[in-house]
């Protein structure tokens, strides 16, 4: 046995890689954009950050597209230019969701009590200092909601993929259209259908489940479309695998195609959970915004997160304010946890147990 | 829904062409059908209005943003920024609105009054009297940041679909990295894209919250979009709703049910020609 030489692996090269001169001259060209722009800024009427990011952006691609220009010609300054273009687009895209994060926290963590957690509204108004009532009962109320709205939806929803992807009858083709459109259909015109449906024949008066209802008809595309995703990523072979064995299709599908995907199901359970949980229109129109805890969906004033939200901010008093910010940071937190599982149980490989 | 067809029928075509909303009471206290006039004309016109703005700014951020995520950006920028984007379409509506009251109607104003300054020749721009806040054009802006996720992750799946041997092609062909996404990606994407907008669109069209905080409803049919008086359909029907009385609540199912046909036809057209994409192209 001979020992085996080693031999250097050459180290992996990436001749498309900026060099330090790329970088240089990146860096030279933002130097000049900020130095131009701070000039222009002196030198006309134009003041402050938006018009400062205006003319930086131009003196930028001005002054890029000269350099490539000089260097390599009109296609690679067009090409510079356009990458330009596109980076900017999306820091303009992610521009928006740095500020209502930001907001959020900065104007709502003044509104953050233990109370918040602990006491309901039944003795305070919107309109009283920070410190008194809370928003117990507007979480119970969220959390009431979109539970029995999820009891409702998941089942339709996952069912509805399954007819999609396994069954395929013969109205697959007419069902997913529908679903498609009804994933479109604004949350007030669900709020109106279970109004004229539900509330004006039968109960004539607001509680709870009228909203789980509106919430599981906007619920329901979100969870079938995406369970339909995830069903079609389940290899055809566990289904052969199924019936090769000698089961029937319900049994194949029951005990092989699902329990595979269970994660993925989970998440488009999560997606639309997190799709209604902030929802607005349908809960003014259906549950009534009462402040004190209520537990029964099935009767009386239902008050939850979004209706808080809103009636702290119509009262339109700085306190009432701040309770309303305090109010959307709790039901942004719930929402960005929701995200976060549904992710982080996305991530991992359908399949797997 | 079915309720209100009847309203519909008693107003006629009026109820499409006409922007008065006049509940008129009866001597006996009830409300008189034949004397009412309930028109959503001004809401329609201020709907579309709304919506078109929120494309036009909205459009070119996502496309270009969906580029970049797809073609540009190194994976670990391209993860973060993916779930940013999708994180912020779980966002709830309400928060959009006091957002866009509270925070970006500063800046909108800003923005709207430099328009009218210096773009008001044309007819769109013109500022009948000196009010600026609460316009359609804030209103569009906000709508417009709603459906940057919507139509970002629509066009960011469909650029990702463009098949990897024609872009290898045209870089072989010395092409840079514009002239492959001009002569490859684009003529691939563009009836998706197309898609994409319409369903934006469509979800700009039905927001109700966001809008209702941020626009100064006024029923009248007005084209300058900086003016401080627009229209929704969605936001209309929230505000009415609860001074409203049953018959007047049938109207508002009216409205409801126009807007809910409004969505279904842009939003079906949209999801046709998204089924649709890759069969065209070169």
């Amino acid at each position: 046995m001979s020992t085996i030489e080693k031999v250097p692996t050459p180290s992996p090269r990436k001749p498309w890689a900026a060099t330090p001169i790329d970088r240089a001259k990146t860096a030279g060209i933002l130097a000049a954009a900020i130095v131009v722009s701070v000039i222009v800024l002196a030198l006309t009427p134009l003041s402050g950050k938006l018009a400062f990011a205006a003319v930086f952006f131009v003196a930028y691609l001005i002054i890029d597209f000269a350099v490539s220009f000089a260097k390599a010609g009109r296609a690679a300054a067009v090409d510079s230019v356009f990458r330009g273009l596109v980076t900017t687009a999306i820091a303009i895209a992610v521009m928006p969701i740095i500020s209502i994060l930001v907001t959020v926290w900065i104007r709502g963590h003044h509104g953050l009590h233990w109370t918040l957690f602990t006491m309901d509204m039944h003795s305070n108004s919107f309109t009283d200092p920070v410190g008194q009532g809370g928003l117990l009962h507007a979480i119970i109320g969220t959390f009431l909601l979109v539970i029995v709205a999820m009891i409702i939806s998941v089942p339709i929803g996952i069912l509805t993929a399954l007819y999609l992807t396994e069954v395929r009858g013969r109205f697959t083709r007419p069902i997913e259209f529908l679903v498609q459109a009804m994933s479109g259909v604004p949350s007030i015109v669900a709020g109106l259908f279970i109004y004229a449906a539900i509330l004006i024949p039968f109960t004539k008066t607001v509680n709870g489940i009228q909203g789980s209802l509106a919430l599981a008809i906007l619920m329901i595309p979100t969870v079938a479309r995406t369970s339909q995703e995830v069903l079609k990523l389940i290899p055809e072979d566990l289904r052969e695998a199924g019936v090769a064995l000698g089961g029937t299709q319900w049994r194949s599908v029951a005990l092989v195609v699902v329990p595979a995907a269970r994660s993925g199901l989970i998440t488009a359970m999560i997606l639309g959970v997190a799709r209604v949980a902030g929802e607005t229109a349908p809960i003014l129109l259906l549950t009534g915004g009462s402040g004190t805890k209520n537990f029964n969906v099935f009767s009386g004033s239902l008050g939850s997160l979004p209706n808080y939200v809103w009636q702290a901010f119509s009262a339109g008093t700085p306190e009432s304010i701040t309770r309303a910010w305090a109010g959307i940071l709790v039901l942004l937190v719930i929402v960005v946890i929701l995200f976060t599982a549904a992710r982080i149980l996305g991530n991992r490989k359908v399949g797997k147990k | 829904m079915f309720n209100g067809f009847s309203t519909l029928k008693t107003q006629g075509m009026h109820f499409l062409t006409s922007s008065n909303w006049q509940a008129v009471v009866s001597d006996s206290g009830q409300i008189d059908p034949k004397a009412s006039h309930f028109g959503i004309a001004a809401m329609l016109v201020g709907t579309m209005l709304v919506a078109v703005i929120a494309v036009v700014i909205g459009v070119p951020i996502s496309v270009g943003a969906a580029i970049y995520l797809t073609f540009y950006a190194p994976e670990a920028i391209k993860k973060i920024m993916v779930s940013a984007i999708d994180l912020m379409a779980a966002f709830p509506s309400v928060l959009f609105g006091l957002w866009g009251f509270f925070v970006l109607e500063a800046s909108g104003e800003y923005w709207a009054k430099l328009l009218s300054k210096y773009f008001s020749w044309i007819p769109f721009f013109k500022l009948p009297a000196p009010y600026v806040t609460r316009s359609p054009f804030i209103a569009g802006l906000v709508l417009a940041v709603m459906i940057i996720p919507i139509v970002t992750s629509i066009s960011r799946e469909i650029f990702s679909q463009t098949p990897l041997d024609r872009m290898q092609a045209a870089y072989a062909l010395g092409g840079t990295r514009f002239a492959m996404l001009r002569a490859v990606a684009f003529p691939y994407a563009r009836s998706g894209i197309v898609g994409g907008i319409m369903l934006g669109l469509g979800r700009a069209m039905g927001e109700t919250v966001a809008v209702y905080t941020v626009l100064n409803i006024v029923y009248q049919v007005n084209w300058h979009i900086l003016f401080s008086a627009g229209g929704n359909v969605a936001s209309m029907i929230l505000l009415k709703f609860g001074e409203a009385s049953p018959y007047e609540i049938k109207a508002l199912m009216a409205a409801g049910l126009v807007l809910f046909i409004l969505t279904l036809i842009v939003n079906s057209l949209a999801n046709l020609i998204v089924s649709r994409t890759g069969k065209s192209g070169r």
